[in-house]
């Protein structure tokens, strides 16, 4: 590890180490002091290698820190790296990256900078103080804010052409041959002769050589994966059940367990309890209170499912209002200035502008809602004398390993952290709960490993939601044009909330709360957008694309509202009120794209919406049909400014999938608490879209900016808004609540 | 209690209402049956018997009267069937959690209805959730297989 000393002052190089009968390279991070609070834990001389790339006995590795949640993940960073390093992608290993400290302990939580905003212009600045509380918390984790891409978009391709330089170089050790006369194919080094020699054969050679730093990626025109329709690698695998998830995890004599919580969300366990019943089942193995509820040991989960269900407790209530008329209440109470977290959009002169009378005002609420990827939380535990083994999906390893640490007070070197497939997130599995149970379970059996599966009924009530909403909206119109728009959103902390579980308290204001509402790029003459923080009610946790799942919702339907009392049109309008080229092209392209202007024709209508997350200006047109049945959504077309589309295929999926969630969600599903305990405890009453309701989608991947984005999120937030416009184009009905179906039917 | 799955007869000491997923998963081994919900609602642990796609959450072991064919038997990543080949080409899948439930669906569809139109294919797959939201692809990759099976 000499070599890190004298690059140390440089952060994110990338070089190489000797590991194991082989090489591996990767970039090199070193923490400066004072760099980030929340890294504390971190020594200040900590230096680590990433690395993305291992040649070794078991051939070559690509290891792609970003877990894989269905997104695709472990594919596009395979292929970044191919791209540079001349392999073919059946011949290498994906391998997510065993979270030993050495892959990520500083390198990548540190490394991982979610999102930086739109670098242009006015946008900047705001952006900035938005993303940064949820950066500081974000940049911990290993995979969310749809990070994958952007992050590694420079740093693997250049991992990938190192690797291919260095290599060149061990083969120049060994023959004498000069680099430039070499080329590189498919995993070997090729000689002027022909000859070829395998990257494998020239690993250990690679390891005792200086790493060649000083390397030019290709350019585009040479690229041979990116931006072209790529095979994933996992889709054998996906396509014909073998692919394994957290879930299907099987170690010899493990034992089944699943917990009965304390149906109050966020409640403790009880210490007052009879699970005599449940003992004198078959199969069971035992009962052990856990965090938050009981855990029900047996020999297969059917057993421990049906034990959990005969467990009866005195379950101590969780402070959470008893009606859903009290939440709602304390977001309507959290509209004063105490309360008031952030306001960094004040444009022009709001309050004199409402003052010349004639303002529209309006009030809209946006639910809880659960995540509920299908796969239920799991994780399988094994602990002995002295090392801890834990097997699941996750987006949270590190958090994981300190969580595990304090539990069982197991030094870090002795926690094995393995991270599994997983079946869905959107943001489920940014969270821990499931595994710190596993281990308090495990604690009882150790040499016995333990596999705790959530039931779907104790998933989705105990879900930490999406946070809920309120937003009281004002604005004026003058000459048909939008003249004032004051927005004011309540809600309570989704980071704090989240981080709390962690054990960290959140530094500054929590800028989630004006997330996809402050930042939006139109130049409105009078334009305020105000966040106020509402005190802590159910928990809370990220829900994909985070702040701006609510807020374009209030945001582009408030605008949509004072566009239509202007008599102006919603894409003219909104063109006029935008000068930010990306989101002006957008915004073209999803007119162009849906025909914008036509006729729609007898009991239809068609809604706009745009938001501007994570840095991916979004437009949607919906187009919907009023039928004897219901609503019926025909149509939507959806433009998205990602600056590359790495992979048109997944791009197109992930932008569908998008959409379906966003408009699913709207529609039909809401978690509401009555004493605290959910009253949703299944996809019966929490549905999403189906197939017989999805619509066509038209999807454009635009290519203008200089950045590249990624696109799990960005596809959410205008889905909800642009639905509600189009119903309202259609039937004159205003929708300032979802989900939708409380207040209209849908086919 | 005797059950015959892909092809292959097992012995299995359970309780007659064990439903038949836990059996394929937990003692049987077989794990391409997913979990989902437990009470119908999504599709995922669906399998045949007897050709005919059911919810194995539902269907209680001690009622199956008939061969079970699981994700697992109908095709392998050596030999694919026709849906899971078309499942492939399509590149349905986003986690994949779903999509073994979603195949078996559809190949029962198609053993039942060569040629689906639409409205025959949101009948059949409705009752299949796929949160990633994939149904796009679900639709387009049923064609796709109904014209290789239609060839074949
Ligand atoms: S697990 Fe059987 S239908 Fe959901
Ligand atoms: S692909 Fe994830 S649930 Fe269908």
């Amino acid at each position: 590890m000499s070599r890190l000393g004298i690059i140390a002052r440089r952060t994110f190089l990338i070089g190489s180490a000797a590991v194991v009968s082989g090489v591996a390279f990767g970039v090199y991070k070193y923490r400066s002091e004072g760099e980030n609070p929340l890294l504390e834990d971190l020594g200040t001389d900590e230096a680590a290698i990433t690395p993305y790339v291992k040649i070794d006995a078991n051939g070559i590795t690509l290891i792609t820190p970003r877990a894989d949640k269905g997104q695709g993940a472990y594919s596009i960073q395979a292929a970044l790296i191919a791209e540079e390093l001349d392999v073919d992608l059946d011949q290498i290993n994906v391998d997510p990256g065993p979270p030993s400290p050495t892959y990520y302990n500083t390198a990548i939580s540190s490394e991982a900078v979610p999102f930086k905003p739109t670098d242009d212009g006015f946008m900047a600045e705001s952006m900035r103080t938005v993303a940064d509380a949820a950066m500081k918390f974000m940049g911990m984790q290993i995979t969310g804010g749809s990070t994958t891409v952007p992050d590694g978009y420079e740093k693997l391709r250049q991992a990938g052409a190192v690797a291919r330089e260095t290599l060149k170089a061990a083969a120049h050790e060994k023959t004498g041959v000069h680099v430039t006369r070499m080329k590189t194919r498919s995993g070997h080094v090729i000689l002027p002769d022909g000859q070829e020699l395998s990257y494998q054969s020239l690993a250990s050679i690679a390891a005792d050589i200086d790493p060649v730093l000083d390397v030019e990626l290709r350019a585009e025109s040479e690229w041979r994966y990116i931006g072209k329709p790529m095979q994933r690698l996992d889709i054998q695998a996906k396509s014909t059940g073998t692919q394994n998830y957290g879930i299907d995890f099987e170690l010899p004599g493990m034992l089944h367990a699943t917990v009965k919580l304390n149906p109050h969300q966020g409640g403790a366990t009880a210490t007052n309890y009879d699970a005599a019943d449940a003992l004198s089942m078959r199969g069971v193995k035992g009962v052990h209170p856990v965090m938050n509820g009981i855990a029900v040991v047996a020999d297969n989960t059917w057993r421990a499912f049906q034990a959990a269900d005969m467990i009866s407790a005195n379950w101590p209530k969780s402070d959470m209002p008893d009606t859903m008329d009290r939440h709602w209440q304390a977001l309507s109470d959290a509209f004063n200035v105490d309360q008031q977290e952030i306001q960094n959009r004040d444009d022009g002169d709001v309050e004199a502008e409402l003052a010349k009378g004639d303002v529209l005002t309006a009030e809209y609420r946006a639910p809880y809602v659960a995540h509920a990827p299908l796969e239920p939380i799991n994780a399988t535990v094994l602990m002995t004398g002295d090392r801890i083994d834990i097997w699941t999906g996750t987006q949270i390893p590190r958090f994981i390993e300190n969580s595990v640490a304090k539990l069982t007070g197991f030094e870090h070197d002795q926690i094995h952290l393995h991270v599994l497939m997983m079946g869905g997130s959107f943001g489920h599995r940014l969270e821990d709960y499931v595994v710190r149970q596993a281990v308090q379970v495990a604690m009882e059996y150790k040499g016995t490993p333990i596999k705790l599966t959530y039931r779907r009924e104790e998933d989705m009530m105990h879900d930490y939601t999406r946070q809920i909403a309120m937003a009281r909206a004002s604005g004026r119109v003058e000459n048909g044009q939008v003249s004032a728009m004051d927005l004011g959103i309540a809600m309570p902390s989704v980071v704090a909330s989240q981080m709390s579980r962690q054990g960290i308290s959140l530094p500054g204001p929590d800028a989630v709360i004006v997330t996809g509402a402050c930042e939006q790029p139109f130049d409105v003459p009078n334009y305020r957008v105000t966040g106020y923080r509402a005190k802590p009610l159910a928990p809370l946790s990220s829900w994909r694309s985070v702040g701006a799942s609510t807020n374009a919702f209030f945001h582009e339907g408030m605008m949509d509202e004072l566009i239509r009392a202007a008599g102006a049109d919603p894409l003219v309008e909104r063109l006029r009120l935008c000068s930010h080229e990306p989101s002006r092209k957008v915004l073209e392209k999803v007119g162009e794209m849906s025909n914008w202007g036509a006729p729609v024709g007898e009991n239809r209508g068609r809604g706009l919406a745009f938001c501007l997350s994570f840095g991916v200006a979004t437009a949607e047109v919906v187009d919907i049909t009023v039928t004897e049945d219901g609503i019926r959504i025909d149509d939507v077309y959806i433009a998205a400014e990602v600056g590359k589309v790495v992979d048109p295929i997944n791009f197109d999926n992930l932008v569908k999938g998008g959409v379906v969630y966003g408009l699913g969600h709207a529609m039909n599903c809401e978690i509401t608490y009555t004493d605290g305990i959910a009253e949703q405890d299944n996809f019966w009453s929490h549905e999403g879209m189906r197939m017989n309701q999805t619509p066509r989608i038209h999807v454009a991947g635009l290519e203008n900016g200089d950045k590249i984005r990624g696109i799990g999120e960005p596809p959410v937030p205008p889905a909800a808004p642009a639905l509600a416009n189009a119903i309202f184009d259609a039937t004159g009905q205003r929708l300032r609540e979802m989900p939708f179906s409380k207040f209209v039917d849908f086919t | 209690m005797k059950i015959k799955v892909d092809g292959v007869q097992h012995d299995v000491d359970v309780e007659a209402d064990m439903p038949l997923l836990w059996v394929l998963r937990d003692e049987l081994n077989v794990k391409g049956v997913k979990y989902g919900c437990g009470v119908a609602a999504c599709g995922a642990c669906t399998v045949h018997i007897d050709g005919v796609a059911v919810r194995s959450c539902q269907t209680s072991v001690g009622d199956v009267d008939g061969a079970v064919t699981t994700i697992n038997g109908l095709g392998t990543p050596d030999a694919m069937h026709a849906v899971q080949a078309a499942w492939a080409e399509h590149q349905v899948a986003q986690c994949g959690y779903c999509q073994s439930g979603q195949i078996m669906q559809a190949a029962s569809l198609l053993s039942e209805n060569p040629e689906p139109t639409d409205a025959d294919i949101d009948e059949a797959m409705s009752g299949n959730l796929c949160r990633c939201g994939t149904y796009l692809r679900i639709r387009a990759a049923v064609k796709t297989a109904a014209q290789t099976m239609k060839g074949a």
